[in-house]
């Protein structure tokens, strides 16, 4: 494999990711804006959203200052090992650190020194599969530290929301949360819920499923019923963008389960600003990049 | 609404909470660091009297000898509260921008000496470094580094809505209980 033309093509989707929103979130917020009410200050602050998503793309500069954790999702062929990717996608995120596509966002904990180009322990942060078939799927993530600080985990039976061990429990936890987040995590947000599991793989699950395009619909029924009913109470909450007031307070609600142990069942909640930034790219040996998995 | 320099008391007590407003004018940026050191005593390097302040690490570069502003969202304000509101009732501060909003103890002030919040669109860097003009000045730079620093930034129509006035009312708080009534009704 050329690591050359992969790393070009990694640097690119890192550029897109940072300042392109991918279709179906600019959809989501095209349809929020046409809900809000004239003149309010909710349809407002969409109005500067969504010319800041325009500018961000027009400029190709960050859609946000806060460029987020680093997550990247990969799905190796036999043709591209782990070590051989990692070592390629970090020179691409430190070239993309270099030309302002992404901030240094890279601080030691024990120390509070900033590395200055996105590399440290556990960043960026990754996860392998292999590939079902010949190509090599990468899928990334910019995940801003205001929506992850409203990221929350529930462990069930919860007495202070009068939550127990159902679905009924799930949609308390989950309408809690969107009550806590407003006017912190630069709403309107999403939500990617993970009910089962144990606290790390149920955060890991969570976050994974909001890949999932926000008009698509849940295979599970029951939890498709639960995604529309959370989407409607939510957006009836009055607390709209930016917890200014509204109509638009969620963009989008996926939930996806685990098993969990008899004694334990979690509700993980991974809170997405409307800064959500996602995209993926899929590419044969040869190194041609047959699909974007999102339009823009 | 526009709100033009000089930002006198008089304009400031005629706004209310949900008002749109854009800014034109000079404005000042300061965040932990600033706060902190006028709090201790420091001196400030400009005068404050009838200013606003801007919670906000900018990234600023110069190009051709001229400071450019290519990122300005707001930060969190909450971390400001313990100085916000001695801050503006000792240098006459009249407003600040940022964002999530401030507590009880400046809202109390924001009444007392005749001061505003202003919330400004979280996230939108672009939007927000494009209403950046000019940037005349920066001070403070070498002590606390750049984003840190209080940069002067001449804005034009920069967006913002009223969530804190000077009659005691916040957007915030109304929201809250609003949505957290209709929460309770919800569940039943
Ligand atoms: S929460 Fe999202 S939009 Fe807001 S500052 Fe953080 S990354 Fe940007």
């Amino acid at each position: 494999m050329e690591t050359k033309i992969l790393q070009a093509n990694l640097l690119e989707l890192i550029r897109r990711t940072s300042a392109e929103l991918p279709g179906d979130v600019k959809q989501a917020i095209a349809k929020g804006l046409r809900k809000e009410k004239k003149d309010s200050s909710g349809q407002y602050a969409l109005q500067v959203i969504s010319d800041n998503i325009g500018m961000a793309k027009v400029n190709s500069l960050p859609i946000c200052q806060d460029t987020g954790t680093i997550i990247c999702y990969a799905e190796l062929p036999s043709w591209c090992d782990e070590k051989t990717f990692r070592k390629t996608y970090e020179r691409a995120v430190v070239k993309a650190t270099k030309v302002g596509y992404l901030r240094q966002n890279s601080v030691d904990s024990i120390t509070g020194v900033n590395s200055g180009n996105n590399l440290g322990p556990g960043n960026p942060a990754y996860h392998f599969h292999p590939a079902k078939g010949k190509s090599l799927t990468v899928k990334m993530m910019l995940k801003g530290g205001g929506s992850e600080n409203m990221s929350a985990q529930y462990s069930l039976p919860d007495n202070r929301i009068g939550a127990g061990r159902d679905l009924e429990g799930v949609r308390r936890c989950l309408l809690d949360a969107v009550v806590n987040a407003q006017g912190k995590g630069c709403g309107p947000g999403i939500l990617g819920v993970c009910v089962g599991g144990d606290r790390g793989s149920g955060y890991v699950a969570a976050k994974e499923t909001l890949f999932r395009l926000l008009d698509d619909k849940n295979d599970d029924k029951r939890l498709a019923k639960l995604e529309r009913q959370i989407m409607k109470e939510a957006n009836s909450l009055g607390i709209g963008p930016m917890g200014f007031g509204g109509e638009t307070t969620l963009l989008g609600v996926k939930i996806t389960h685990r098993n969990r142990v008899p004694a334990s069942f979690f509700v993980s909640v991974a809170y997405m600003c409307w800064a959500f930034r996602r995209n993926g790219f899929q590419m044969g040996e040869g190194g041609k990049i047959s699909r974007w998995l999102y339009e823009s | 609404m526009l709100l033009e320099a000089p930002f006198t008391e008089e304009k400031i007590r005629a706004l209310k909470v949900g008002d749109k407003v854009e800014i034109t004018g000079l404005i000042y940026t300061g965040r932990d660091a600033v706060h902190k050191y006028l709090h201790d005593g420091g001196k400030p390097p400009v005068d404050l009297k009838d200013s606003i302040i801007y919670h906000c690490g900018p990234v600023v570069v110069k190009e051709k000898g001229k400071w450019v502003v290519k990122a300005a969202g707001p930060t969190t304000s909450i971390r400001e509260e313990p100085y916000q509101g001695p801050l503006m009732e000792q240098y006459g501060i009249r407003a600040v921008i940022g964002k999530g909003g401030m507590g009880p103890k400046t809202l109390k002030y924001c009444q007392k000496v005749g001061a505003v919040y202003f919330h400004a669109v979280g996230g939108a860097a672009q939007v927000l470094a494009e209403r950046v003009v000019d940037v005349p000045n920066v001070h403070l730079a070498e002590k606390f580094g750049s984003p840190e620093a209080i940069w002067e930034f001449q804005v034009e129509r920069f967006p913002v809505v009223v969530t804190m006035d000077s009659h005691g009312n916040s957007l915030h708080d109304q929201v809250l209980a609003a949505s957290s009534d209709r929460l309770k009704d919800i569940l039943g």
